[in-house]
């Protein structure tokens, strides 16, 4: 397999800020690859360094065996780019803005709209192709932005946050137009808040932490350490006041974590439901539901990012109170 | 030949989605006439006053049309970010610049003959040297817009480039020569007003219109173009630096 993408040792600092430092990862071609990490971890940064919209302060860039440093030009060439926000041009109807967005790559006329009424099509959008793109909901907008980033058929797909504000059933389609580009032999490079959504659809993820990279592995592996967890959830009354101390001290052999009135825990062994519960409702803890789940790739990245469940929760409501 | 689609596909949208919408339309025709009538009315010559005042209000129609134009469009496209999709696209940063300044400076060059055609009807144009007004009209609309993208670089939002826009246009109208000339300013102005690219402009326009211009034609043209350069250059200097961070 040939590199897609290849980031050596990228630094880029930001006044007395260093938002990226020592960042480094190969992308192979047409592998599906997830970056994910919290706000502010420089996943942004990095993206815009990789598409020529920022300069590193140090290391290096090849998009398809192009140096971006060098000849950012040539390279954006080979890459498509679907920003986190919807920027297309509010004014234009949605063919204008996919013939446009054609244009810029050189493509002519009597082929950009062959190019456009295609995309249409399988984005589900020839009905709207007349209207103006600021009249679209936020589902088909964010669905003609990755008509719009794909239009000159792009080696390499930049996906930032493609599902963030949008409704569960534009998601879904967006999460599967993006599985089959992959499936034709795009390179998809995805940045999400969703963290199922990367278990989803991704071969393999970075985790970016403050400006570097803590990890990069398949799925697969990346799920190993968590696969023989148990995991119980516990949903608390509103506002209920746990003492975290004491439970912890009867149950030593549990990983235990409260956020938002939900209590965590987590054992390699099973768990043993009824003597926790006891406990809570003795110490005057209103029980509402117990349920076990699945680890996941979430479990993970908590491990890995040191977030806790609520402030990612917290995060992606944020992002998608500010679409 | 692929670079040059990009570039005529960014200056037809700039002119069908900005350029000529109603409200620019009726900005480029209310604005020269509002002038033209203010001074008009102020000479008190009567249609005599027509010749004098048409170079000035001919430039200002285009350092205004041009400058808030673009500003505007820009800081706009850079707020909502569509800006970001011409920056990714494969085309040289000097030939993305010229395409969307484009737009405005075809828009300068179309405010400009809106006092032109007025004047036509009102008195004997028979005298004008067009084939020196137009290259006037031209460079004029081309140093404006450079202006213009200077503004728009320089702030990050709509109503920062109007303010900063007009920090650059007010001093130009007393200036440059436009309805005064620039020998009657007091001495210490004088320096200022040879340090600005419409007085070039203005003195090129005197020279078409009545055939009294202050300095050579050629002197004019010559700066005029250093203008236009050296603007482009500190433009492109400018957004290499802020907006490729």
């Amino acid at each position: 397999m040939t590199q897609a993408v290849a980031a050596e040792i990228l630094a880029k600092r930001f006044g007395d800020v260093e938002a990226v430092s020592d960042v480094s990862f190969e992308v192979q071609q047409g592998e599906f690859f997830g970056f994910l990490g919290p706000n502010g971890a420089g996943k942004t940064t990095t993206i815009n360094m990789l598409t020529g919209l920022a300069r590193p302060d140090s290391g290096a860039i090849r998009i398809g065996g192009v140096d971006c440093i060098a000849k950012p030009r040539s390279a954006q060439n080979l890459i498509g780019v679907v920003p986190d926000e919807s920027n297309l041009y509010p004014e234009l109807t949605g063919m204008e803005n996919l013939c446009f967005c054609g244009a810029l790559y050189g493509i002519g006329k009597a082929e950009r709209m062959l190019r456009a009424g295609e995309l249409l099509e399988s984005f589900d959008l020839t009905q709207a192709a007349d209207r103006k793109f600021a009249g679209y909901s936020k589902g088909m907008k964010r669905k003609l932005t990755i008509a719009a980033g794909i239009i000159h058929r792009p080696k390499i797909l930049f996906l930032d946050e493609p599902t963030t504000g949008i409704d569960v059933a534009s998601a879904r389609q967006v999460r599967q137009l993006v599985a089959s580009l992959h499936r034709e032999g795009t390179t998809i490079f995805l940045t999400t808040h969703y963290i199922e959504e990367a278990e989803r659809l991704c071969d393999r993820i970075a985790f970016i932490v403050s400006g570097v990279i803590r990890r990069i592995d398949s799925v697969e592996n990346l799920l190993q350490p968590v696969q023989n967890q148990h995991v119980l959830l516990i949903s608390l009354e509103q506002g209920a006041h746990v003492d975290m101390n004491s439970l912890q001290e009867a149950f030593p052999e549990l990983e235990l974590s409260l956020a938002d009135d939900l209590l965590r825990a987590e054992t390699h062994d099973p768990i043993r439901v009824a003597p926790l519960i006891r406990m809570l409702e003795d110490k005057g803890v209103e029980v509402l539901e117990a349920r076990k789940a699945r680890p996941s790739l979430e479990d993970v990245f908590i491990r890995i990012t040191g977030l806790d469940t609520s402030s990612l929760n917290r995060e992606k409501e944020k992002e998608s109170k500010s679409r | 030949m692929r670079r040059w689609t990009a570039f005529w596909a960014i200056v037809r949208k700039d002119i069908k989605t900005y350029y000529l919408k109603p409200p620019n339309v009726s900005w480029g025709l209310l604005f020269p006439l509002a002038w033209t009538g203010m001074f008009f009315i102020k000479s008190g010559q009567g249609l005599d006053s027509v010749m004098n005042l048409l170079p000035g209000v001919t430039a200002l129609s285009i350092l205004f049309g041009t400058t808030s134009m673009l500003a505007v469009t820009v800081t706009f496209e850079k707020k909502n970010r569509s800006f970001e999709r011409l920056l990714l696209a494969p085309i040289p940063l000097e030939l993305l610049m010229l395409a969307k300044t484009g737009g405005a400076m075809a828009f300068g060059v179309a405010n400009a003959f809106v006092p032109a055609a007025m004047a036509f009807f009102l008195t004997d144009m028979s005298g004008v040297a067009w084939n020196l007004f137009l290259p006037a009209v031209i460079l004029i609309a081309v140093v404006s817009t450079f202006l213009g993208l200077f503004i728009a670089v320089a702030v990050s939002e709509v109503f920062e480039a109007q303010t900063f826009s007009n920090f650059f246009r007010f001093p130009m109208v007393f200036l440059c020569g436009l309805f005064f000339p620039i020998n009657s300013l007091p001495f210490f102005l004088k320096p200022l007003s040879y340090a600005l690219p419409l007085t070039y402009g203005v003195d090129l326009l005197h020279g078409a219109v009545r055939g009294a211009s202050a300095m050579p034609v050629a002197l004019d043209l010559l700066i005029l173009n250093g203008f236009c350069l050296a603007l482009f250059w500190v433009n492109l200097r400018n957004i290499r630096r802020k907006w490729f961070l």
